[in-house]
């Protein structure tokens, strides 16, 4: 997809380019390390890096993160009781100290279930960032570098996509779909989530690509692919990068919105959703069934929120 | 202005079309007959179905049935579902109730929005500055049907303050659902406004401004927070769209009878018809928001002029 598209513009230098592939590879290779090592290019990221060490909000939500995600990777850790072990006899039964948090109707262990829910969230909010902004990178780039008739085409599109209002074209798609697991809901929210990123990506190449470096890159005969790869991404992914710590929280909290909703996951998926969901017909003889889900869930959306506020305060230079 | 106007419009051809296609298509890829479904256990005359058929337009092409269906909207013609009720009657009846729902939340969150952001960016980097920060990320962390459950049982059951949910309180039935839904865009425009108003007190201009002896009043208000609110009126120009569309968790909690209920209800029971009919004049509601931003731009900027 890339080669042929990458090979068209420079059609009518393409014996110096096929000559000078060798030496292209090399020059461009010396123009990297310069970027790293000198004044401009990498050092933004270390610049980055040494701010954000010293945050405590950057620290705050790197904490909250790493927690939630060990509870993500190793529930065992936090809890010995089995969380789809229930005794009915245990229904609704209000937090003890042996059940912080109590039991639900089916009267399983709550405290097990908030824990183990914490893995479905998790893997629908990275799964669904990284594929929507791959998507986006690599349409953005086409859309900003190439210009023209493919970025109208792309314009078109992600306008076409902004029209519809994202929940309500997560519900129509999803159900439409009879099963639906994490497949489908993670599906269906990256069809939903890329153009914006998209957008902020392909203007942020558009950008890049007048720079200075990338004509010299161009000059000493590098390909397109790799000026956008090696040259322009580098510099233009830090608006990207920050919306999507951003983006691992909204998608998070739009996965549970769906679950609630009755249209994303599906029992006996453990999530957040939908134990606020079936927490919501007795909000008042058991709140402790709303409390629990809801604070895990509005913590862990807080703490990527939080990361991409920390990383935007370092990555934008203009708020230094 | 005119000819940018019309170009404008004339561009909207396309996002209308693309978008109610894709809705229309979606919707109707619906597997299984719904001329059959309407029979239930003993199957109806082939003559009787073929009339049903032809009637609704099912025998056609898929794109030869949307065509017909937008010369339809058109015309105002939404359509009926298939217990012969107006589509267009289904929304005249719930508009209204998401539309006060969703000018209350646009109100609130512009209203409180703006003030909050304005005192954290006159504030930069101080106390309230951080207070709001931190405080408008945490609201905008706490999921929305979170939010609303938490409200209801705390403003509405413990200290029994406001109507918990239905219409049957009037207009302050709409309070807690108004407040509910404007609070996350409420968070961003005061975070957008701060970030706005402390870059822009930093420009030359604004130092011109006060050099040649003008009071803070009017170097702030005049000056800066005009400037500012280019970013504000187009996030809020987008969001009424978006209040529109992002009512159906709100009406769901409060158990309003407004449009995105409606349309929650009609996906679920299948009907393609309302929710076709909903989708398409939300997506015209967003449309023209946005071209309302486009011409408010300029009365703001004057260093846009449109060609």
């Amino acid at each position: 997809m890339f080669c042929t598209q990458c090979s068209t513009p420079g059609s009518g230098m393409s014996d110096f380019r096929d000559a000078g592939v060798q030496l292209s590879d090399d020059a461009s290779d010396l123009a990297e390390i310069d970027e790293t090592q000198g004044v401009g290019g990498a050092s933004l990221w270390s610049d980055a890096w040494k701010e954000l060490r010293s945050s405590p909000v950057f620290l705050v939500s790197l904490g909250i993160i790493i927690l939630i995600s060990v509870m993500a990777i190793a529930p065992g850790l936090f809890t010995n009781a089995d969380p789809r072990a229930c005794d009915l006899s245990n229904s609704l039964g209000r937090p003890s100290a042996e059940h912080w948090f109590g039991f639900d109707l089916q009267g399983c262990d709550y405290y097990a279930r908030t824990i183990y829910g914490a893995r479905i969230s998790v893997s629908i909010g990275l799964t669904v960032t990284i594929f929507a902004g791959l998507l986006a990178v690599v349409m953005g780039s086409l859309a900003g570098y190439y210009a023209g008739a493919t970025d109208s085409v792309i314009a078109r599109l992600t306008d076409i996509w902004f029209a519809i209002p994202t929940i309500l074209g997560a519900i129509v798609i999803l159900s439409l779909l009879g099963t639906r697991g994490f497949f489908q809901v993670s599906f269906v929210l990256v069809i939903l989530g890329w153009p914006t990123m998209l957008r902020l990506y392909r203007s942020s190449v558009l950008s890049v690509k007048e720079q200075d470096y990338i004509e010299a890159a161009r000059a000493l005969g590098a390909s397109d692919f790799r000026i956008l790869s090696k040259h322009i991404l580098p510099n233009a992914i830090a608006p990207v990068l920050i919306y999507a710590a951003i983006t691992v929280g909204v998608i998070i909290s739009a996965e549970a919105a769906l679950s609630f909703l009755g249209v994303g996951l599906q029992l006996p998926a453990i999530s957040w959703g939908l134990m606020i969901s079936g927490a919501q017909t007795r909000i008042l003889s058991a709140p402790h069934l709303l409390l629990f889900p809801g604070l895990f869930l509005s913590v862990t959306v807080f703490g990527f929120i939080l990361m991409g506020d920390s990383l935007r305060d370092a990555l934008d230079p203009k708020s230094r | 202005m005119g000819r940018y106007l019309t170009r404008r419009v004339l561009q909207f051809i396309p996002v209308f079309i693309g978008a109610t296609f894709l809705i229309f298509a979606l919707v109707f890829m619906i597997p299984g007959d719904p001329i059959r479904a309407l029979s239930g256990d003993k199957p109806l005359p082939q003559s009787v179905q073929d009339t049903l058929r032809a009637q609704y337009n099912l025998d056609k092409p898929l794109w030869q049935q949307y065509a017909l269906y937008v010369g339809g909207v058109v015309q105002g013609d939404f359509g009926e579902d298939f217990r012969g009720r107006d589509v267009r009657e289904i929304m005249t009846e719930r508009i209204p109730v998401t539309a006060r729902l969703a000018i209350y939340a646009f109100l609130f969150e512009m209203v409180i929005g703006i003030i909050a952001g304005i005192m954290a960016g006159l504030n930069f980097g101080g106390f309230i500055d951080n207070l709001i920060r931190i405080s408008t990320l945490v609201v905008i962390s706490i999921p929305i049907f979170v939010f609303g459950f938490m409200a209801q049982l705390l403003i509405g059951v413990r200290f029994d303050l406001l109507p918990v949910s239905g219409l049957r309180d009037g207009q302050a039935s709409y309070i807690m659902p108004a407040i509910v839904l404007g609070s996350v865009s409420l968070a961003y425009i005061a975070r957008l406004t701060r970030t706005s108003l402390a870059e822009n007190m930093r420009a030359d201009y604004v130092r011109t401004a006060t050099a040649k002896g003008l009071t803070r009043r009017r170097v702030v208000g005049v000056h800066a927070l005009r400037n500012s609110m280019i970013p504000v009126i187009t996030f809020l120009g987008v969001d009424l769209g978006a209040l529109m569309g992002g009512a159906i968790i709100t009406e769901a909690i409060f158990n309003l009878p407004g449009i995105g209920n409606a349309v929650y209800q009609a996906t679920l029971r299948q009907e393609g018809t309302v929710v076709v009919g909903i989708v398409t004049f939300l997506v015209l509601v967003f449309m023209i928001s946005n071209l309302l931003v486009d011409v408010l731009y300029a009365v703001l900027d004057p260093r846009i002029r449109y060609e």
